[in-house]
């Protein structure tokens, strides 16, 4: 039992295949704008597109076929960036909508729209209209309307960000709760969504899937540069020279391999900018990698200041920077663990 | 009145406009009979026309509807040329004189219409009964209806009713429970405009079915008739239709914004 999706929005110039197993939760991450949106459209049949869409054993789009199936014969829900609570019905009447769709009884669809507000804490603003809740409480009358439903496949595209900051957490937690059984596909540009919602990631760069695997793998360690970008990671591809990585340069940089590694073939190491160390005069000691570099910018990141380089970023104290005098096109020396790099096939 | 800026000096055409408008309706306030008001709009003329317009403005109301609504909702979720060629041809009505309209529904349906053998075969006789008064009434009518409740649905957009779908909302459902509640302000006020249209009908009404008292005489062509007969009872009749028409004006402002609802 599975979704397969292989669709393309020449549009956009989006071109996306992936397969997401029963109960699996996958995100698909890549910046606004990216064409994931239409991607949900399309599995949900809002459009169509070229290519296919299969649930288990049924075929809800075939271009080559013609089939397109209308999104309500699809058992698909879609849960959008607003909620886009029906304005004209209370919050109990918007949840209760579905299973009255699906046939229900006006009393059957009425306890089945209790039972959900109470799932997602809703209760007590039953009998409310739309407009007076709050952001937070209509994504959350929106997340029991959208299961109401029983659908075979959750669509969620970016449920948290048009929410304030105090709400964000609580829906990620509720979404953490429901999604957790259930056969979803998020879409999401911020990489937390990923890490705390979805079971695999895929990474879209300019429309196409540019790595794809389990969650822990692709933040910890990202096959491509988008993804390390979004892990907040630094990539650097190489070629594999026993334990180390020669940079295009010529330098090298000395890590663990995961998987071993053949002499001469292309790798990537994968270094977390805080186990880069900013030093002015190559350091005593220790460390196996010291790297002479230029600082390209300075900017603040969290509480630190990530100091970009044109070999590695790194993020130090503002204290730091501060006593060693750092500015744009200062020459430093980078000094990193060789426990540090993680280096794996590219 | 809030103070707003503008040039003072357009405060001059301003009023002049609004005089324009009240200056005539004052007038029949105030020249009417009003010591037999009630004998004469209670005439046996007067209120077969009355009763007629009433009934026929409700009926040309409820087709409107029938008819009205779901050319807004093709109007509305379509685009390309032929869409605009269809809008254009179901508002035409709108800028047609309406006694121009009344001739080509007689071309039509009439007796030597191009339908009219047809319709003579089935029995029917449409030019100059109550039915060519509901027809004429209609066909001026609708757009009024068409164009509000249109801009009302585009307004709403599809967003709601993409998720009633995925709701598992088949398309009926999802134009009766979410399309049509959420333009309910455009459809209102539509509905309104059409009934004032209906019951303000002459043109397309005595060219099409003629003036024939308690069938096809209107109020509006009472009035019109009366005017060389009776000019007191022409005036008080007058007065009963501005008072219809501040009802219906009444009617439209009670609900806030349904009548820019429809155009914005």
């Amino acid at each position: 039992m599975s979704l397969e999706v292989d669709v393309a929005v020449p549009e956009r110039d989006v071109e996306v295949a992936f397969t997401v197993e029963t109960g699996e939760t996958l995100a698909l991450l890549g910046p606004n704008g990216a064409g994931k949106s239409t991607v949900l459209a399309a599995i949900a049949g809002l459009i169509a597109r070229s290519g296919t869409v299969r649930l288990d054993d049924m075929t809800l789009a075939d271009e080559s076929t013609g089939t397109h199936l209308r999104p309500h014969e699809r058992g698909i829900a879609l849960l959008a960036q607003e909620a886009r609570l029906f304005p004209h019905l209370t919050a109990g009447d918007n949840v209760a909508f579905g299973p009255r769709a699906h046939g229900q009884s006006r009393r059957d669809a009425h306890t089945t729209a209790v039972r959900w507000l109470e799932e997602v804490g809703m209760t007590a603003y039953a009998d409310r209209r739309p407009h007076e809740l709050s952001g937070g409480q209509q994504q959350r009358v929106a997340i029991a309307r959208a299961l109401a439903t029983e659908p075979r496949v959750l669509l969620v595209d970016e449920p948290l960000s048009a929410l304030d900051v105090e709400s964000a957490p609580e829906i990620r937690d509720l979404l953490r709760r429901v999604l957790a059984t259930r056969t979803t596909v998020l879409v999401t540009h911020e990489v937390l969504d990923a890490a705390l919602l979805a079971d695999r990631v895929a990474v879209i760069d300019a429309g196409r899937i540019v790595d794809l695997g389990d969650t822990a793998r692709v933040l910890g360690r990202p096959r491509s540069d988008f993804g390390a970008r979004f892990a907040g990671l630094n990539l650097v591809r190489g070629v594999a020279v026993g334990e180390a990585l020669r940079m295009p340069d010529g330098r090298l940089l000395h890590g663990l391999a995961e998987v071993p590694l053949t002499d001469g073939s292309p790798a990537a190491a994968v270094v977390a900018p805080s186990a880069v160390s900013v030093h002015l005069d190559h350091p005593h000691g220790s460390p196996r990698n010291s790297l002479a570099a230029t600082v390209v910018d300075l900017e603040p990141h969290a509480h630190l200041v990530r100091v970009r380089t044109d070999v590695l970023s790194a993020d130090i104290t503002a204290a730091a920077v501060a006593e060693l005098g750092l500015a744009r096109g200062n020459p430093v020396v980078l000094s990193v663990k060789a426990t540090e790099v993680h280096l794996h096939p590219a | 009145m809030t103070r707003a800026n503008f040039p003072r000096w357009l405060l001059v055409p301003a009023v002049l406009g609004a005089l324009l408008v009240a200056v005539p309706i004052g007038a029949m306030a105030l020249t009417v009979d009003w010591a037999n008001f009630g004998a004469l709009i209670t005439s046996e003329a007067s209120r077969a026309a009355l009763w007629l317009s009433l009934r026929t403005a409700a009926a040309s109301t409820v087709f409107c509807l029938l008819l009205g609504i779901p050319l807004a909702l093709v109007l509305a979720r379509t685009s390309g040329t032929a869409a605009t060629l269809l809008r254009s041809l179901v508002l035409l009505p709108l800028v047609l004189p309406p006694v121009v309209g009344g001739i080509a529904l007689l071309q039509a349906f009439g007796r030597r219409g191009i339908l009219g053998h047809t319709l003579d075969v089935l029995g029917l006789e449409i030019a100059f009964s109550t039915t060519a008064v509901v027809i004429a009434q209609t066909f001026v009518a609708m757009p009024f209806l068409v164009l509000s409740l249109e801009g009302a649905l585009r307004a709403a957009g599809t967003r709601y009713e993409d998720v009633a779908a995925t709701l598992g909302a088949g398309p009926t459902t999802v134009f009766t429970r979410v399309t049509l509640p959420l333009a309910l302000p455009g459809l209102v006020s539509g509905t309104i405009l059409a009934f004032a249209r209906c019951l303000g009908e002459f043109g397309a009404t005595i060219t099409f079915a003629g003036s024939l008292q308690g069938t096809t005489r209107t109020l509006p062509l009472e009035i019109y008739l009366q005017r060389e007969g009776d000019p007191r009872a022409a005036v008080a009749l007058s007065l009963v239709l501005v008072a219809v028409a501040v009802l219906v004006i009444g009617f439209t402002r009670a609900r806030p914004g349904s009548l820019s609802a429809g155009t914005s």
